[in-house]
């Protein structure tokens, strides 16, 4: 009898599914990335049943959405690769620029290179990728990228590399005196053999989990501010260090998807993260800062004394914004990546 | 006439056949041979800018399988990286098929020993493995070997070493891990060999004055070879291709066949290459398994 009451319940509930289907939206942003409470908030407000879908890189994620069939609504493609999904014509230009929130938007942020009228996109968060290590281990200089390329002995065997290929090369590049997308063959050249020579020196080539360096099986990384900030919070010998020869500075996006199902919640969901109060929720889950003016106001007093927040006045000029490279070069980071990892 | 008669009833029986056999090609052809087809026609194309492909014929992905342009100085020379993965991934394959036959024919041969009535249950335990997501398991293997692991941990508590031993992100870790997860793979089948045996030929050597070593090879290897066989294709081919496990074990620091066609399809954006390096990857697994029929059909004509 029991059995059968189950039973009856599940199929209910399986029949009663398709009711709720008005109100779904599909999220698909980077893992680790989506903070639950804001989640909370936006489903207990509209009512909308929200699921969230990781991915680990922006090729994943533009793989997977140009092969179609996936279902989601919105994407968080970073600044470097929004030129792309809007040529490939996969984001839906639902101008943002018009929505209730957009005035809250900094004048830095409102207009970018990737956006010009932000008609696709709305900030998401922004931050850097450095170099964090843990200053227990090795007490040294740590602004700069010599940590993972030419790394000192006491880390020797204990330093994770992201597998961000472009973040790597580019940091490589910077490090020998180039500039990040250069065609110079003779920069690729050093960067590619700086980082073969490195490699042995390197744990691993991984997206880490959190709990290796809070655990301390790794003690430094290349890594971005904010999962600094989060591994930080655990382990409090690990600090962030803004690479001197050049360090890059990035933005992830919010935007809306050309095939997407479910527009008008989507639509709530763009205008609802560009409140101050709930870009906030977004800066105090990942760590970073979040374009949105006002919202300091509501972030915790930790992040906002974070070192990683706020960029040195010593380090600002060797930061750069991260772009797309054009193909001719891609191919050969591509290349110089297969040789690095081989 | 009576040909005639024969004749129509052998095409109706046929026809029968055809038609009873057609759900199942039709699922092989458009589940298996299409994809397939998909993917030998991608390996011919140009890669597109950011991903995909142009609709522009090229060899280039078959070319770069096995050669590579210097990034520099565009001399053609063979790839050094392509050949060391592939190096790799054989040499990895071949090991993790060895690990598993060293503990897994034992292993077979205890179950197959159990009384009948037990042997259901080691199997069991056997396959309890297999409840679990691959994932899950692979990390908790790399749970054990970490530098604060149960591993180093019981060692140093032993006193057996003072300082850990870093197992984590090593061809060792790669090896274990890919040993673990096939483990049951090569079991199965040698079991279902030993359970066949007939241990009164056994006994029949044994009355004969053979030497315990002598038996093993004259009289039980013979009869259990197809089932050692079956398990290290069964090991072997998946560990060609395998992806996860070196992926986490080895902490992406060095690639297998796997990971190197996944990074043409991800951050490489090359799929022509990710293509033609899948359809090459098959073509080994081909030429494995040939190798395989081989060595049974002779047996069996031997036999």
């Amino acid at each position: 009898m029991k059995t059968r009451l189950v039973l009856t319940t599940a199929l209910l509930s399986a029949t009663a599914l398709p009711a709720f289907s008005e109100g779904v939206l599909n999220i698909y942003n980077f893992g680790l990335y989506t903070p639950p409470d804001l989640i909370e908030k936006f489903e207990k407000t509209y009512d909308v049943k929200v699921t969230v879908t990781e991915y680990d890189s922006n090729e994943t994620a533009i793989a997977k959405i140009e092969a179609g069939g996936h279902g989601f609504d919105i994407v968080v493609p970073s600044a470097s690769v929004v030129p792309i999904y809007i040529e490939k014509g996969l984001l839906l230009k639902s101008d943002p620029n018009t929505m209730e929130n957009f005035k809250n938007v900094a004048p830095e942020w409102a207009s970018v290179a990737w956006d010009p009228d932000r008609s696709y996109t709305v900030p998401w968060v922004w931050g850097t990728t450095g170099i964090m290590v843990n200053k227990d281990v090795y007490a040294g200089d740590i602004n700069t990228s010599a940590i993972f390329l030419d790394p000192p002995e006491e880390l020797k065997g204990k330093i994770n590399v992201v597998p961000s290929m472009n973040d790597v090369i580019d940091l490589a590049i910077m490090y020998v005196g180039g500039q990040p997308c250069t065609t110079d063959k003779e920069v690729l050249k050093a960067a590619r053999d700086k980082l073969v020579a490195a490699k042995p020196h390197w744990a691993s080539i991984d997206y880490a989990s959190f709990e290796k360096f809070i655990n301390e099986d790794l003690q430094a990384s290349v890594f971005w501010s904010g999962a600094s900030i989060r591994i930080r919070a655990e382990n409090s010998g690990f600090t962030y260090g803004f690479p001197k020869e050049g360090f890059l500075k990035w933005q992830d996006n919010v935007a809306i998807l050309a095939d997407a199902q479910n527009v008008d919640n989507a639509r709530l969901f763009l205008n609802f993260i560009m409140d101050p109060e709930n870009a906030a929720l977004i800066s105090n889950y990942t760590g970073y800062g979040n374009g949105i003016s006002g919202s300091e106001a509501f972030m915790t007093a930790d992040l906002l004394a974070a070192p990683e927040m706020t960029i040195p006045a010593d380090f600002a000029s060797v930061a750069r914004f991260q772009e797309t490279c054009p193909p001719e070069t891609q191919e050969l980071y591509s290349r110089i990546w297969t040789d690095l990892t081989k | 006439m009576a040909t005639d008669v024969e004749t129509l009833a052998i095409r109706a029986d046929t026809r029968r056949r055809w038609a009873l056999a057609l759900p199942a090609v039709t699922i092989i052809g458009l589940f298996s041979i299409l994809p397939l087809g998909v993917v030998v026609v991608y390996s011919f194309l140009t890669p597109g800018d950011y991903g995909n492909v142009k609709w522009v014929f090229s060899l280039d992905g078959w070319f770069q399988v096995l050669f590579e342009r210097d990034i520099f100085d565009d001399t053609v020379s063979l790839s050094d990286a392509h050949l060391t993965i592939l190096g790799r991934s054989v040499a990895l394959s071949l090991a993790t098929t060895l690990i598993t036959l060293i503990l897994g024919v034992p292993t077979a041969w205890f179950i197959a020993t159990r009384p009948a009535g037990q042997r259901a249950f080691w199997l069991f335990l056997i396959t309890i493995p297999f409840w679990t997501n691959l994932l899950v398991r692979t990390i908790a293997v790399q749970e054990m070997i970490r530098n604060e692991g149960i591993f180093n941990r019981l060692f140093q508590w032993l006193g057996l070493i003072d300082d850990p031993i870093p197992m984590m992100f090593t061809n060792f870790a790669i090896l274990l891990g890919m040993a673990y997860v096939f483990l049951p793979l090569m079991v199965l089948p040698v079991y279902a060999a030993i359970e066949r045996f007939d241990f009164r030929l056994a006994e029949a050597g044994y009355d004969l004055y053979a030497s315990r070593v002598y038996c093993l090879r004259k009289v039980v290897l013979p009869q259990v070879k197809a089932g050692i066989i079956a398990g290290s294709i069964l090991v072997f081919v998946p560990s060609l291709g395998a992806y996860v496990t070196p992926r986490i074990m080895g902490g992406g620091k060095t690639m297998m066949l796997g990971n190197l066609i996944e990074t043409q399809f991800g951050q490489g954006r090359n799929w022509p290459l990710g293509a033609a390096l899948s359809l090459a990857l098959t073509a080994l697994v081909l030429v494995a398994l040939v190798w395989y029929t081989r060595l049974t059909t002779k047996e069996r004509r031997n036999g």
